[in-house]
This record gives structure tokens, sequence and C-alpha cells, in this order.
């Protein structure tokens, strides 16, 4: 008998709960806080069901940390929070970060600084994803626009962090977090799933975190026979803490290493109408959406615009944006922040065409409208130079 | 070698690149010999104990023992065990912190693993004051005291770890001194054995730091001390608390049951099955 596909109308928050079950999602560990609440509440009721656990800690500093102790004893974990919890994780999410504890950290953005605005889109915490904690780390960060993207990004997040060893930011927006969409769940078997890689070796041979060709150590779960040391200090291959240079310096390298060497595998992005467009919308998140409906309706008054989609935020996506900046005259990023994605936008594009911004920061989305407006505006430009 | 020094030895980590970062004549090696031996004659095995620890002087004791061993962040340990024990419940998860580490930056989460009660075993090394970033009071500084952040007195109170964690919720709480050592032995034996959320607070000697700055002499004058001023559970009860100020009570101050996280939660989980919340 064929399977059925469930059919759901979910909210974003909770297309990211389906995926993370669907991932293999185990432990979640949060503390309330609007717009990410949901996340918590659908969880704390279907992973019992699973045979998973869910837990509300005292605050997102616990949450994070017993996010992190739930991966090493080899559960798939996530967090979910929003600005000032997650200001708050910072510290361990660094911890995570250097002792490469692969964990999934969704953070739907709320107007801010501090408390902000609880209740309105803003997608400010956009550096922050990138460099919130201390010091030189590398990080992938990814965020959707969509409900279900909501749902198969959650699946790609896991398996990027399980991958790479590496804590995981996924970002959305509050328009994103709450609006409801209809999702077509994809059945079990339609999902690739990655699992960390586990040591083959006898107990006696592993060295945790001795490089390899990937640069990402296997992964021995807590309480299996391969005892350890973690920790939060630069350590040798043993996981012991040093100071030796000879030894510091290989560990940075090999922890960037991993990353950058897999950047193609890492980015995501998609594109509408580009072949043709001399001013393309880069754009991620709900705005993203605006701008697609900008885009057409600009096509229809004869301008010829397109968009680039970013999903992955970090690392940026630098091929995807070289590619548009070659074969346009304007690139136009709006943002519901000051300025945080134009300014790579800029970097990138160093000079070959024209990069403009809209920011908006009132607590309100972008609409098509406004970004259409500006399309308009910048194609006057253009023609009059 | 001596039997108890083979002991200690066949816990230990000689790949890790020796010696210790400790001072001569600190209390944590006593600590850390106590709890190898209650470990070793509990009989468990290597493989099932993660040892967690903060940040401190304290918190670099699992590095040196063969265990699953896990160095966190200031304050944290008990929140990342959290997580340890719940993902996997069959480890047997004990915690090392400091004074500073357990009461100050991490006095929250202390008190809400004791009141949630997920089966942990804590171990806090009360020395009076931040070890390793140089003798700074700590909320555990009796008030008077000096410090290198009170160079003229302390006018802060101290926290009493273990009553605090009394009235927070803990099912074991127990008191004893790096003098004391064999009741140190039990009172860690104790805490493993007990199902629940269970601390044994350590009065250890910081003479390099506190006691140089309150000219409390060296580490054998103030282990002295510890003799001296401590006294039992069962004596401090026939005392009036006249008699028992300046007094360190030591021995098994709660013992007591109470639900566990865990038994709780596996009671979800059968719940779960049966029921839909909300029809979803
Ligand atoms: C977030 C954070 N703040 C401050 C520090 C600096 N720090 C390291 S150890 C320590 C105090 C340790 O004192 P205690 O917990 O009493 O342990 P001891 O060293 O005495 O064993 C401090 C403040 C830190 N590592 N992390």
């Amino acid at each position: 008998m064929e399977k059925k596909k469930r059919e759901l109308l979910l909210q974003g928050n909770e297309a990211v709960a389906e995926g993370a079950l669907a991932a293999g999602c185990r432990f979640f560990a949060g503390y309330p806080i609007t717009p990410s609440t949901e996340i918590a509440e659908y969880l704390s009721q279907k992973l019992p069901q699973v045979g998973g656990v869910f837990v509300q800690m005292e605050d997102e500093l616990a949450s994070m940390a017993a996010v992190i102790g739930a991966s090493l004893a080899g559960a798939k974990s996530m967090t979910a929070t929003s600005g000032p919890g997650f200001s708050l994780m910072q510290e361990n999410i660094g911890f995570a970060c250097e002792a490469e504890v692969p964990c999934l950290v969704v953070d739907v953005m709320r107007g801010g600084p501090s408390t902000g605005l609880p209740t309105s889109p803003a997608q400010g915490d956009v550096m922050q994803a990138r460099w919130g904690t201390h010091g030189d780390h590398p990080i992938i960060v990814l965020c959707a626009s969509s409900v279900p993207e909501c749902f198969h990004m959650t699946v790609r997040a896991f398996n990027l962090s399980e991958r790479f060893r590496t804590p995981v930011i996924l970002l959305l927006d509050e328009v994103v977090a709450h609006m409801r969409e209809k999702i077509t769940l994809p059945l079990p078997e339609e999902l690739e799933i990655i699992d960390r890689v586990r040591p083959t070796v006898p107990p006696e041979w592993y060295i945790p975190y001795e490089d390899n060709a990937s640069g990402v150590p296997p992964m021995a779960p807590f309480g299996e026979g391969y005892r350890y040391h973690v920790t939060g200090l630069i350590h040798d291959i043993r996981g012991f803490p040093t100071s030796r240079s000879d030894e510091i310096g290989p560990f940075f390298q090999r922890l960037f290493r991993k990353i950058s060497q897999n950047f193609a595998e890492i980015h995501m992005s998609e594109t509408f109408e580009i072949e043709d467009a001399e001013i393309t919308v880069v754009a991620y998140g709900s705005v993203a959406r605006s701008a697609k409906r900008a885009v057409l309706e600009a096509r229809q008054r004869g301008i010829k615009a397109g968009l680039l989609k970013l999903m992955t935020l970090w690392p940026f996506d630098r091929p995807a944006v070289e590619r548009v900046a070659r074969g346009s005259r304007v690139l136009l990023v709006p943002e519901m922040n000051m300025g945080q994605i134009s300014r790579e936008v800029k970097r990138v594009n160093n000079g070959v065409c024209t990069v403009v911004t809209l920011n908006k920061v009132d607590g309100t989305l972008i609409t098509p409208d406004e970004i259409l407006k500006r399309i308009t505006e910048v194609y006057q430009d253009e023609r009059d130079n | 070698m001596r039997e108890i020094t083979k002991l200690i030895h066949k816990y230990l980590r000689h790949d890790k690149k020796f010696p210790h970062v400790w001072c001569p004549g600190c209390g944590n090696g006593i600590i850390l010999g106590a709890l190898i031996r209650a470990i070793d004659r509990l009989g468990f095995t290597k493989d099932e104990i993660v040892l967690v620890s903060g940040i401190g002087c304290s918190g670099r004791l699992p590095v040196y023992v063969d265990f699953n061993t896990l160095h966190t962040t200031h304050g944290r340990a008990l929140a990342f065990a959290t997580g340890i024990k719940l993902a996997k419940p069959e480890l047997t998860v004990i915690v090392i912190m400091g004074d500073g580490d357990a009461m100050a930056i991490g006095g929250n989460h202390f008190i809400h693993a004791a009141r949630r009660n997920v089966d942990l075993t804590a171990i806090i090394f009360n020395n009076s004051i931040y070890g390793m970033t140089g003798g700074q009071y700590s909320p555990t500084t009796p008030y008077g005291m000096r410090a290198s952040t009170a160079p003229y007195m302390n006018i802060e109170h101290d926290f009493k770890i273990s009553e605090l964690a009394v009235t927070a919720g803990a099912v074991f709480v127990g008191r004893g001194t790096v003098y004391h050592a064999r009741l140190l032995d039990s009172l860690i034996e104790k805490a493993l054995l007990k199902k629940g959320f269970g601390i044994v607070e350590v009065i250890t000697h910081c003479h390099v730091q506190y006691g140089r700055q309150n000219k409390l002499g060296s580490a054998v004058d103030m282990m002295k001390w510890q003799r001296d001023n401590a006294i039992s559970v069962e004596k401090a009860e026939k005392l009036s608390p006249e008699e028992k100020r300046g007094k360190i009570i030591i021995g098994v101050l709660v013992d007591r049951e109470l639900p566990v996280y865990q038994d709780e939660y596996e009671r979800i989980k059968e719940r779960a099955k049966v029921s839909t919340v909300r029809g979803r």
C-alpha cells in the first residue's frame, strides 16, 4: 500500500519542529521567548511521543549548555530563541564551535537591541549570528523564507551540523515564524539524513581531534568506551589543553578548513529571472518573498529585474553574488536592518556594478510595493546616467 | 608504591601532560583522591562515569582522570550535565564546581538543578575565594575577610552552600573538609548512591590566595583550623545556636526521598503515547 503524505497547514515555527523531528532531533532545551515559543511548545508535545527529551531550562545560558551536553551524549539536539535569549547563548555557542559539538540554534529575529520589539519582524541578528560569540571561529547560518523552507532547512541545518561538527544557526524573521502555509511533509525515505561520523577504530586508537582529509574528526558519544576530554580551552589532538603554538595553529587551521573546503556544499541560494536582469534584488527571509513579487511586477512594466534569494547567509555565498554582479547593472539589497548583508554584497561586488540598499527598521515588514518603488527609482537613475 | 597511591594511579590519565596546575599543598588533590576511592569502592566502570566541571582551579580536575570528561564554561557545568544525563540516563554524571562557579555565576543553575532533581552528584570545592583568577572575594568569602578585590575588608555576607542546597530541594546534602578525608570518602559514596540531585560541599583551603591575604598560615595551619572548628551533625544537634557560631557542621545534613526527574519524565513519555494534546 502506498503511504500517504501528510498535508498540513503549519506555522513556520511548527514546520521547524516537524523538520527537527524528521531530521532525528531527540533533545530540545529552551526558555520561552516570543516569537519562537511555538517551537518549544510543539516539541514539548511531540518529543516524548518519539522517546525524545524536552526540558525547559532556567534560562538560555542553561538551555544552550544542556543542548551541548545532550549532543555529547549522542543525541541530535537543538534550542530555539529570539534576540535577548540569543545574546545569552553566545558564550556556549562558542563552546560548541571550539569543542566541535553539533547542534542547532534557531533564532527567530525580532526587533532589537535589548527587549526591542518582541512581536515585530526584523533581520537585525545577521551579524550577531556570524560574530556573536567571541574569538575567531567559522559558523554556518541559514535563513528560511517560507513554511516549507522552515521544514527543509531545519533538516538541512541538522545535516550540516552533524556533517561538519559545528553549531548551525537557523534564522527566521517573525513573519516567517508566524505565518501559516500549506506544506506537504515528505516521507521519511525521501529525506537525506546525515549523522555524525563515529569512530571505527577501537578506543585505544581513538584520537578525538586528529585531523583527516575532511578536517572533521569522528565523534564518539560519551559512555561507549571512548573516554576522552572535551574542553573549551584550545586543545591538542587528544583534547587536552595546550599552549604550544605548534598545536594551536593547526587546530585553528583545521577548524576553518573543514568549512572552507566545503563552501560549495554549504552554500544554498535560489534565483528568479536573473538571465537578462539589469537590476537584481539580493534578499533573504520574508523580504525575499516581497522581492519576488516586486520582480514580477517590474517585469510587467518592462523593467528587467531579477532575484537572488540567499538561503545560506554564512559562510557568505560569494560565488552566487559574484555571478549576479557580473550580469547586472545594479544590485538592490532590501533588509529589515540598517544594512548588514548589503555590506557583504558591496565587499564581494568590489565595484563591479552599483549596489543600492533599502533599509527598514520600523517594526513592519518590507512590502512588494516598497521594493518595486525602489526598483523603479533605481532604473530611472541608471537610465538618466 | 602504597596501595592507596596505586589505586589513584589506576584512574589517572598518564598520557596527559602532567604536572597538574594546582599549587603545592592545595586541597584539590585530596578531593580528587576521595572521589576516586568512592568510585572505585562502588565498582563503577570508567565508561559509566562522566565528570563535568566548570571553570576555576577546581574545574581543571576532570582532565587528569580517565573517565568521560567535560570541562565546560564558568558556572554552567550543571546545565551541561543536565543535558548529558537526560539524553543518556544510564551514565553516572558527577559535577565539579568551585564556590564562585556554583554560587555566583552559576547560582541560578545550582538552585534549579536542586529543584528539578535530575539525578546528578555535585561536588563543590569551597575555598572561600576565586582561586584561579588570583584571590578575589567570592559569595562564600566570610564578612570581614580580605581579598584582592576587598583590600579593606569584605562587606558582603556569605552563602552557606549546603543550607542553600537543602532549601532548594536537594535530596542529599553532605558537608566535609579535606582534613576529614575518611568522612569525605563516605559522603561522596553516599551522594553517588543516592538517586536524585545530591551535593557534597567540601571545605578546602587556598593558602596561596585566601590564606596569604588573611594571614591564616600554611596549608597545614589551615587544615588544623578545619580540624579544630569542625563538629559533626550529631554533636551540633545538641548545641545552642550560640555554641554553633563559627563552627563547620560536617556530615550528612539531608538524606530524603523526592521524585526524580528522569522517572517523572518516563511517565510523561507513557502519557504522550496515549493522549494527544490540542488535537495535533
Ligand atoms: C564568564 C566568565 N567570567 C569570568 C571568568 C574568569 N574566571 C575564571 S575562574 C574564576 C573564578 C573561579 O573561582 P571558583 O569558582 O571559586 O573556583 P576556584 O578557582 O577557587 O577553584 C573566574 C572569575 C570566566 N572564565 N568566565
